[in-house]
């Protein structure tokens, strides 16, 4: 888009008073970005009457160095460089009022390895901005020079599954349930049947802390009770993911400081701890060998809704820098929020040494990931076994199917609920190596394991028809270029 | 999946051999043969037969009459330099669109790649080059290395004796072709009864004319963007009736080693004569970069290693 | 006790025309396939004996199926299993593993508790060979 005002050079720049973000230098449509700018994507929708380049001007200046006047004092720095560009502004597809707003941000504005200090100018005061109705965060990218500056995953997709001596094939899991109430020998029973059954993982929910049914560390040695037992019965490696979130960081090490006493492979968190408290709890993992689960509890408050807030992708980038190696990033086909295809850019975002640039995925930048290791991507909520074939077709290999309901709430236990949900993944994956078309003949890959594995048969008997279809609500908004429209 | 899901529920009642053969590909790498190789028409007859023979195998098979599943290793006899691996290149794909190989590759090797240095060392190397060549066809050069009469602890036996229980029990597997002399081979298969038993198809490549030997450069010329002009033509004509009559002469690969160094040659001309030189000029070929080759004066010691 | 370490463990063990179909799958990744053997299956025995280096370059799974065949004849009574390597960077590791024979009697483990502080348990995992 072309601009209306231009920005103002020399003595009239810095005369007391107020100018127009644009004014100012904040934005410059012939900016073209350096290898190591840091590149911030807004959906942003003005109020009535803005201008939408004054807007995006706003957003660079807001989230850069500006304040709503103009101050003498920036004439004793470099300001130009520390100024964020707005460089590009286009409508959005099918969203009249929407525009996408690309700033740049020059790495120098940033410390090194924090999140927080990057959450905070990127999405610090931006977003209440009054000249607009909404804003979101669509997309980063990060330079090679940033994103080295962060040491990434502890464990990784490869070494986690070198630990676990589990290769080719998803990961399995479940959440205990019900979420509250069990005491911690009712817990660990869930636990030891769900593992025995077949599963990889049980796992705590984000809300399982400390309370007054279950003391967090009845639930430790309990847990780790059923992990052992299910080991020396099956001859796998067991996990249990032990949630260490806490009210302090020094109880979450605690907390964590048992796990590893009991020789648990992994610890979780959830979101809601804060990035820095996360950063920590990596840096933990990596001294202590320790697989880092991260439920994102909390997100879908900023990440659902299109106009406004963080798309959830941008968490996962942030999540994959800060250092996690498991990630909730939705599921596709189940009970909560999220189109297959935006779905699958988080995944891509989490899993890929370099991800392109895909707009039908709703990833907009080419992103070198520098080698620093891969996000374990975690499916979880209202899925089942019935539903294998499309959950292999859509994430492959590098993921954690969990089936919380689907394990625990089959008709014949829990244990046959884990040796369904093992039995109809190991068959749709055989089936897939051996070349079938497992989108469309995976119902009949299930019904074949089924006639001789009981568990599985009542499995589909019972769930074969649930399906959850409603619209999504974050959906990529791309022109479909003419390849991609003719397929 | 087993072969019954795939083959259709009831045998059909005829088959177009003719259709048989377009469809396979076959005649496609038969036409690339008569495209690609210059002359050779023994050999290339001795392939049709072959396509011919194994199409109607395979015709019988779908119609349910008795069939065995041919011996398909070979052996391709005839000087160096005749297109010996080139037909077998063209072998592995034949038997590839007919379905008697899975994959239709060539693993093309020497004594060197199967026999070891040292005790225990020949049986590993040996199963290596099968495992590779398993789904395609492998390429024994100069086979009769393999066996040294004199030397009774050699461990070219060993190699042997795998290679001969592969070829028995692999059949399914992988075609073995062994090349070399003509001469030296019949000597190796009379010690070595074993493979003559095993070897189906034995195909003689006759030594090129002095005539083919003149397409065969001027049709690597071309594919160099290089040319003759009259004077280079007939004194190539005249290396090849000399170059033939001296030892180590390798056919096609004589001819190949002949035009690099009249290249270079050309190419020194060109430089020392200083003038400023046109497309023309950079692709001929004259009578001098020819007629300068030490051939004429009877050959020398560089001539005899490149043989 | 079966247990149930490898990819298909919980399917009825694959007959050679399907391991002939996971090697395929295998070859048409570009994975070179290590064939391992062992008696001992305990989960943190991560090294098994090697059955020759891993397989470079194969174009079709028969030389797999050749060297399976030697391994079983070697060791007719003990665990086996195909392991498939990717050298893209990023990866580096192992893709697949999957069982390709059993003993006839498999082992068991037995675990012994040792407290430690308190209600804290130490637990160690040891095979118990039939």
């Amino acid at each position: 888009m072309e601009s209306k005002s231009t920005e103002i050079k020399g003595k009239e720049r810095y005369k007391a008073g107020v100018l127009k973000y644009a004014q100012m230098g904040y934005w410059n449509g012939e900016y073209e970005p350096k290898p190591t700018d840091i590149i911030a994507l807004f959906r942003i929708t003005p109020q009535d009457g803005v201008d939408p380049i004054e807007a995006a001007a706003a957003v660079a200046g807001e989230s850069s160095t500006a304040t709503w006047t103009v101050v003498w004092t920036d004439r004793l720095t470099a300001c130009d460089s520390y100024r964020a560009k707005a460089y590009r502004v286009d409508p959005v597809p099918g969203q009249p009022g929407q525009y996408f707003v690309y700033v740049a941000y020059d790495y120098i504005l940033f410390e090194e390895g924090s999140i927080a200090n990057l959450t905070a100018s990127i999405i610090g005061n931006v977003f209440s901005f009054k000249p607009l109705k909404a804003a979101r965060l669509e997309d980063m990218y990060f330079p090679p020079a940033y994103v080295k500056t962060f040491k990434g995953p502890p464990t990784g997709v490869v070494v986690e599954r070198e630990r676990l001596d589990k290769f080719g094939r998803p990961l399995l899991g479940a959440t205990t349930k019900p979420k509250l109430g069990l005491s911690g020998k009712n817990y660990g029973r869930v636990v030891y049947e769900g593992l025995k059954g077949g599963l990889d993982f049980m796992k705590d929910d984000e809300n399982i802390n400390s309370q007054p049914f279950m003391h967090w560390r009845d639930r430790f040695l309990y847990c780790m009770e059923a992990v052992n037992k299910a080991t020396a019965e099956t001859g796998e490696i067991k996990g249990h993911y032990l949630n260490v979130t806490a009210g302090t960081m020094e109880e979450m090490y605690r907390r964590a400081e048992l796990a590893k006493q009991l020789g648990s492979v992994i610890v979780m968190i959830d979101l809601v701890i804060g990035y820095t408290a996360i950063q920590s709890m990596s840096e933990w993992c990596r001294q202590n060998d320790m697989i880092l689960h991260l439920h994102r509890a909390g997100h879908g408050t900023y990440t659902r809704q299109k106009n406004h807030g963080v798309s959830f992708r941008v968490i996962a980038k942030w999540m994959r820098l800060a250092g996690v190696d498991h990630i909730h990033a939705g599921t596709a086909v189940g009970k909560l929020e999220g189109d297959p295809k935006t779905v699958q850019g988080y995944y891509n975002v989490c899993r890929e040494s370099f991800t392109r640039m895909d707009l039908e995925r709703g990833v907009f930048f080419d992103q070198d990931w520098c080698d620093i290791r891969k996000v374990m991507p975690v499916a979880s909520g209202g899925i089942h076994a019935g539903q294998m074939h499309q959950l292999l077709d859509l994430f492959h290999d590098d993921v954690v199917l969990q089936f919380g309901g689907g394990t625990i709430g089959h008709p014949m236990g829990i244990q046959a609920g884990a040796t369904a949900n093992r039995v109809a993944l190991e068959a749709m994956v055989l089936a897939r190596n051996e070349g079938r078309d497992i989108a469309n003949e995976g119902p009949e890959i299930l019904r074949a394991a089924a006639k001789w594995c009981k568990p599985l048969e009542a499995a589909l008997d019972t769930w074969g028809n649930i399906t959850f279809n409603y619209a999504s609500t974050d959906t990529s908004d791309f022109v479909p270029t003419p390849a991609v429209a003719a397929e | 999946m087993s072969e019954a899901a795939v083959l259709p529920a009831e045998t059909p009642e005829k088959i177009n051999l003719a259709e048989d053969f377009e469809t396979s590909g076959v005649a496609a790498i038969l036409r690339e043969l008569d495209e690609e190789l210059i002359g050779l028409a023994p050999v290339k007859q001795r392939i049709r037969e072959t396509a011919a023979l194994l199409l109607v195998d395979r015709a019988r098979k779908k119609l349910g009459l008795a069939h065995d599943t041919p011996t398909l290793h070979m052996s391709f006899t005839g000087n160096p330099g005749v297109g010996k691996t080139t037909v077998a290149l063209k072998m592995a794909g034949l038997l590839h669109r007919l379905g008697y190989i899975r994959k239709g590759h060539l693993v093309s090797v020497t004594r060197d790649d199967l026999v070891g240095q040292y005790i225990g060392h020949t049986a590993p190397k040996t199963r290596e080059v099968l495992k590779k060549a398993m789904g395609g066809v492998l390429f024994i050069d100069e086979a009769y290395y393999l066996y040294k009469p004199d030397n009774e602890r050699d461990y070219g036996q060993e190699a042997i004796e795998i290679l001969l229980q592969v070829m028995e029990n692999h059949r399914d597997d992988l075609v073995v072709i062994l090349a070399g002399y003509a001469d030296r081979m019949d000597q190796f298969f009379a010690s070595n009864p074993g493979f003559r038993s095993r070897i189906a198809h034995h195909i003689e490549f006759p030594d090129y004319t002095d005539a083919e030997l003149l397409r065969i450069a001027e049709s690597m010329l071309k594919h160099n963007e290089y040319s003759f002009d009259p004077g280079g033509q007939e004194a190539m004509r005249a290396y090849i009736a000399a170059r033939r009559a001296l030892p180590h002469f390798a056919n096609a690969r004589s001819i190949r080693n002949a035009l690099d160094r009249a290249r270079l040659r050309q190419a020194n001309r060109l430089f020392e004569a200083g003038a400023p030189v046109d497309a023309q000029a950079l692709s001929t070929l004259t009578r001098a970069d020819i007629e300068a080759s030490r051939v004429f004066a009877g050959g020398l010691a560089h001539e005899r290693q490149a043989g | 006790m079966r247990i149930t370490q490898g990819c298909f463990s919980f399917l009825p063990d694959l007959d050679d025309e399907q391991i002939r179909a996971q090697v395929e799958y295998c070859l048409r990744n570009d994975w070179a396939i290590g064939i391992e053997y062992t008696d001992d299956p305990h989960p943190r025995n991560t090294y098994w004996n090697m059955w020759g280096n891993p397989m470079f370059d194969l174009k079709d799974a028969a030389g797999v199926m050749m060297e399976l065949d030697a391994c079983r004849k070697a060791n007719p009574d003990d665990y086996i299993k195909l392991i498939a390597f990717d050298s893209t960077r990023g990866f580096e590791t192992v893709r697949t593993a999957f069982l390709v024979q059993r003993p006839k009697v498999e082992p068991r483990f037995s675990m012994t508790r040792t407290d430690v502080r308190g209600r804290s348990m130490t637990y160690t995992l040891s095979t118990v060979q039939p």
